[in-house]
């Protein structure tokens, strides 16, 4: 018998007794159903942290603080000392936390930690409003890591950290605002960008949008870069050189190279020297945990109850087997051999699966992109950028040919059963 | 049709179960079928008809004695060769009609075809002419199971000529069939017999039928009583005579 042949019998051969199969098909229906919106939900929050992670910086940075002020009551007040004992409000921990400021000092040492290549101060500016083309002004605020992060953009390019020029990323809320178009429009624009100074005077310093960023919920704000930061400061600082230059967070590039050990290594090395030292991953890895365990579980229930359809199949090909004892002991006295046999009940089986798998994943994707769509404008507009559920082709034909595989492992016994039938006692059989 | 091409039993044994209820279905039978003749093999139920005619169309294999097809023996040749034998070489109507429902007469008479893995076109040709031969090309697209138990039979015989076999094995071909009927399917077998040259082994308890071939073997308890020899020469003479 030829392949094609085969086949074709054994999706004709499927579709004979139409309930049966459209019940064993409901079955895998279901879990394939499950599964598909499971690795869907998985890919979407991963995707959105992703995004997020991006936002926040690369994976070759730490952010270094120094060591919480461990001041528990009942140890009494500390000691004042000159050098290092300013403190800064940071955006690092819990909000009102304050670290110790990190002085140019802690900074030549922790860049001369080995394994650090740079480390970079933050620093951070208020600006008051920005305005466009002397258009209403609007408070405003930047996101002082900005330099160092990667943005989420729905338009333009990321900063560039080289530039002379003063460049901005705009987040998408403003662009309406402040009479764009479009984000495109956006890009390419010059705004102007009002500060007041420690004196209390005012000064308006110019950038041009480079790009348009999705808001962020783990960075809010503008991205700048450091040449508008530095004119920003400058500004802010109001000409007067502050005596000791304080940063409350420092961001520092690590060797990429390292593996995973030697990274933990480095942080336990500056830990010894007094600074907290934290890669995105770690302040999002138990987010990620978290969201793992959740999709695991819900995987778990969805693997359950294809497992419980597998044994549907085998029920189904088992009663097909037995009704058909004669059709079968007649293809094998006409020569057909206990292989070819074999491989039309598998096929069968196989063919069930498909069904099951590929209805079960269409009308997923189906209602999830719905669902998915309503959702963004409701329950979650607060989280522009996710996309809960993200349907994945390589995802969504992986589990297709799980199920089918499933299917076709099911399929075995009936069809071993089917391929030793002795011909002469299936016609025999009443 | 090369002389050589013979079925040779020898000595045939085959006993169902074990122990206390063992049964010996066949105790020695030896048989020879010349190409081109007709053989009736005739008895009474339970006599051990189907097992000998299992035997010699190679569905089953003999507990003792040597059977050989074509100058070979059944024994030395694979599963594969003897697959490749029954579907090119036999052609097969059993004691019931074995016809898949829900599938078209043309789909059942073709059976043989798609198992030998020829193309869909050859294959729809090839049963269309046998159905038209059989007088059943109006009734190719309808369903097996809407057919008469006379319109079943042909059905069943263009199914066992569809491949051009050089022997066909009928089990009671007339069993199920009144006298009109049952003489139709006769005069259809005896007429491939004398046109295509189709060595015929009938397995009957009708002694008319029996008659019309050239040879009978009678079978009591699992063994051969008598023998007739005839030339089968003979005997065409006397067919054509009677199709006619
Ligand atoms: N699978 C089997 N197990 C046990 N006994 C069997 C089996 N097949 C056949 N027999 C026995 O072997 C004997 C011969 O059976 P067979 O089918 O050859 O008879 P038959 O001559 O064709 O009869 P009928 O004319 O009724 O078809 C019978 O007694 C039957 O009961
Ligand atoms: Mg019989």
């Amino acid at each position: 018998m030829r392949t094609k042949d085969l086949v074709v019998t054994a999706i004709s051969n499927t579709f004979r007794s139409k309930l049966r199969t459209t019940l064993t098909v409901l079955a895998i229906f279901v879990g394939a159903f499950t599964l598909t919106l499971t690795n869907a939900v998985g890919a979407g929050v991963s995707q959105y942290v992703d995004a997020q992670v991006g936002a926040l910086g690369s994976p070759d940075v730490f952010i270094i603080t120094q060591a919480s002020d461990a001041t528990a009551a009942g140890d009494g007040p500390v000691e004042y000392d000159a050098a290092s004992s300013a403190s800064v409000s940071s955006q690092q921990g819990p909000p009102g936390t304050t670290t110790k400021a990190l002085t140019d000092a802690d900074l030549q040492a922790i860049g001369d930690t080995a394994g650090i290549e740079s480390v970079d101060p933050i620093r951070s500016v208020q600006p008051d409003y920005i305005e466009y083309e002397s258009g209403t002004p609007y408070e405003f605020s930047i996101n002082a890591t900005s330099a160092v992060t990667t943005a989420d953009l729905t338009a333009g390019a990321q900063l560039d950290g080289g530039a002379t020029e003063a460049q901005l990323v705009l987040p998408d809320a403003f662009v309406t605002p402040l009479g764009f178009a479009s984000a495109d429009d956006a890009v390419g624009a010059s705004v102007s960008i009002g500060i007041t100074d420690i004196l209390g005077a005012k000064h308006v310093v110019n950038a041009t949008v480079v790009g348009v960023s999705l808001e962020s919920l783990l960075a809010a704000g503008a991205g700048a870069n450091d040449a508008l930061i530095a004119e920003l400061a400058d500004a802010q600082s109001g000409g007067i050189d502050t005596a000791v230059t304080s940063y409350g967070v420092a961001v520092a590039h690590f060797d990429t190279a390292l593996s995973t050990d030697a990274v933990t290594a480095l942080k336990a090395d500056l830990a010894t020297a007094g600074y907290t030292a934290s890669t995105i991953e770690d302040q999002l890895g138990a987010v990620q945990t978290v969201i793992n365990g959740i999709v695991g579980v819900l995987n778990a229930f969805a693997v359950i109850a294809l497992i419980a359809a597998a044994f549907g199949i085998i029920n189904t090909l088992l009663m097909s087997v037995q009704e058909r004892t004669r059709e079968i002991g007649l293809m094998k006295a006409m020569g057909m051999s206990g292989g070819k046999v074999y491989t039309l009940f598998s096929l069968e089986a196989i063919v069930i699966g498909f069904l099951g798998s590929a209805i079960g994943a269409g009308v997923a994707i189906g209602l999830g992109s719905a669902l998915s769509a309503v959702l963004s404008q409701g329950l979650l507009s607060g989280l522009p950028g996710l996309n809960i559920l993200l349907f994945e082709p390589l995802s969504v034909a992986f589990v297709i040919g799980l199920v089918m595989l499933i299917a076709f492992l099911s399929g075995t016994l009936p069809a071993q059963r089917a391929a030793r039938q002795n011909p002469i006692e299936s016609l025999r059989y009443e | 049709m090369d002389s050589e091409w013979v079925i040779d039993a020898q000595g045939l044994e085959k006993s169902y179960g074990s122990g206390a209820s063992r049964f010996d279905a066949l105790k020695g039978v030896s048989v020879q079928i010349a190409p081109g003749e007709t053989v009736a093999i005739i008895g009474k139920s339970g006599s051990g008809k189907s097992t000998l005619m299992h035997l010699l169309a190679l569905l089953d294999e003999p507990d003792r004695g040597t059977l050989q097809v074509a100058g070979k023996n059944a024994k030395s040749l694979s599963k594969r060769a003897i697959n490749e034998l029954r579907n090119k070489e036999f052609g097969f109507v059993f004691q019931q009609f074995f016809l898949t429902p829900n599938v078209s007469v043309l789909d059942n008479v073709i059976l043989p075809l798609k198992i030998a893995g020829m193309g869909g076109k050859e294959r729809r040709r090839r049963g269309m002419e046998v159905l038209e031969q059989l007088e059943l090309a109006d009734k190719a697209g309808s369903k097996a199971t809407t057919l008469s138990g006379g319109q079943k039979q042909r059905v069943v015989i263009g199914r066992a000529l569809v491949n051009a076999p050089r022997v066909i094995f009928a089990d009671e071909p007339t069993g199920n069939l009144d006298t009109a009927t049952g003489a139709v399917v006769e005069d259809i077998l005896f007429d491939l017999n004398r046109s295509q040259g189709i060595t015929l082994v009938i397995v009957t308890h009708d002694e008319e039928l029996a008659a019309r071939c050239d040879r009978q073997i009678y079978i009591r308890d699992g063994l051969v009583v008598s023998h007739t020899t005839s030339t089968h020469t003979g005997a065409h003479a006397l067919i054509i005579g009677g199709a006619a």
